[in-house]
């Protein structure tokens, strides 16, 4: 939950002047709701457009809500659950049309990201693998708690499930994650230094 | 749990994954949504106009004739550049529908910046905005409606300098003697030319006070109006009565209608 002073005080005002403050709501949250869809659709490219088609949509709801609910509102949460919405739409559409699927491989997943150094890409691409071995539904619940760095109480929002679930698939996740980081490590012993 | 769980690796391995929204996306999205500035051409009813529009509303409107000379008075006027967009944002088209074409609901506050301008002025626009289509008010009720019953002329060098012509209607802003009054946007002619694409009679608008007559009153329910009035002409032949004065229509037994809220010139101005 977005219980910070930065937060609520940007709630309230996006409860009297939306266009006046929207765009700072972008600035604070763009990282998060790139990340969700980066996690979710796996290509920048897409996920920069789901940013923006996530972003357009919350200011349509913002526009429509009564000004106490725009007032009350969590914004990191909800609009996490946006962007997930957003995504999990995307991503059916380029099933629809069928064209990516061979693509979307995490090769060129890594590849298409911001040039990094050599050595942060390699570390990348292996956590990268290693996240891409747990099955979906524990996936997800990983990489918003972990890298997108939701809270338990947020993510439970933003995935729309009861608390005590959200939390036991995020550690479940891990136990499986940390499983095959573990085996990694004993497959190839020079990865230490990588983790 | 996750300290047990996991070990500062994983933790650093799965937050080195995170990456920053690439820099193009606020201002993608502030183009898409308006919130950022700049302008478009878009249609208006003596021709395409130019509108400009910030966050906070549309700030300079001019019939599109130069861009460069828009894009120089933007400068002057508010000391910064403004970028041309190719396309106009959904809440610019609906504030250009509702305000200049009628098309569409009018919701919320008006849809324009008037920030920058003195006091005085921003009143007199905002109260402009309330004159709806298809009628005209004279400078003297401006000046009545905002307090400043003498303050006619200021009303007029205000309305002449009116940053955002079409979408605040200065044009439906007249003389009480019968003059079609200055405008901003192209002279009398201008002016004429888009009170007839609201449907208005301006040889009709003219003629009536060179007659002597300044109110529309009915005998069935004694209420008098500015002739434009909507409660105006729902009054028919048989029972319009001409009156040249408030007091004129005092005596007739008319109050004012309490749409149109007409009032005398002060005996000095216009």
């Amino acid at each position: 939950m977005c219980y910070s002073s930065v937060c609520m005080d940007l709630a309230e005002r996006l409860s009297q002047d939306l266009d006046g403050n929207f765009l700072e709501l972008v600035a604070a949250h763009q990282d998060l709701v790139y990340g969700v869809a980066l996690r979710v659709v796996g290509r920048p490219a897409d996920a920069e457009d789901v940013a923006q088609e996530t972003f357009i949509k919350a200011h349509r709801a913002l526009s429509r809500y009564p000004q106490l609910r725009v007032r009350e509102l969590r914004l990191r949460p909800w609009l996490a659950r946006i962007a997930l919405n957003q995504a999990r739409n995307a991503i059916r559409a380029r099933r629809d049309s069928a064209e990516l699927d061979a693509e979307s491989t995490l090769a060129s997943r890594a590849a298409d990201g911001p040039v990094l150094l050599a050595e942060r890409r390699e570390e990348g691409r292996f956590w990268l693998s290693l996240l891409e071995a747990v099955p979906h539904r524990y996936r997800l619940a990983v990489a918003l708690r972990h890298v997108e760095g939701l809270s338990y109480h947020e993510l439970a929002e933003a995935l729309d499930r009861p608390l005590g679930t959200v939390k036991s698939d995020v550690h479940r996740g891990v136990s499986l994650l940390r499983a095959a980081y573990e085996a990694e490590l004993r497959r190839q012993p020079k990865l230490e230094a990588v983790g | 749990m996750n300290a047990m769980n996991m070990n500062q690796g994983m933790r650093q391995g799965l937050h080195g994954l995170r990456q920053p929204a690439p820099s193009g996306l606020l201002p993608r999205v502030g183009e898409r949504l308006g919130l950022v500035e700049g302008y478009v051409e878009l249609e208006g009813p003596i021709g395409p106009l130019f509108v400009a529009f910030g966050p906070s509303g549309i700030l300079l409107v001019d019939r599109a004739d130069d861009a460069g000379a828009f894009e120089e008075e933007f400068r002057v006027t508010f000391g910064r550049p403004l970028r041309r967009l190719a396309a106009a944002p959904p809440r610019v088209l609906r504030a250009v529908d509702a305000y200049v074409w009628g098309r569409a609901a009018r919701r919320g506050p008006a849809p324009v910046d008037l920030g920058h301008l003195p006091d005085f002025e921003r009143q007199v626009l905002i109260k402009t905005l309330e004159i709806p289509r298809g009628e005209v008010r004279p400078y003297a009720w401006v000046a009545a409606e905002i307090g400043r019953p003498r303050a006619v002329r200021a009303v007029g060098n205000a309305l002449a300098r009116n940053p955002i012509p079409f979408v605040i209607p200065c044009h439906r802003v007249v003389r009480s003697d019968g003059h079609i009054g200055q405008y901003g946007a192209g002279g009398p002619e201008s002016k004429r030319a888009v009170l007839r694409a609201e449907g208005i009679d301006t040889d009709e608008l003219e003629r009536l006070p060179t007659a002597g007559v300044r109110f529309i009153g009915s005998d069935t329910t004694r209420i008098f109006c500015y002739p434009t009035c909507r409660n105006a002409r729902r009054v028919t032949d048989r029972h319009r009565i001409a009156l040249r004065s408030v007091d004129d229509a005092r005596r007739a037994g008319h109050r004012p209608c309490k749409v149109c809220r007409p009032v005398d010139a002060p005996s000095r101005a216009a």
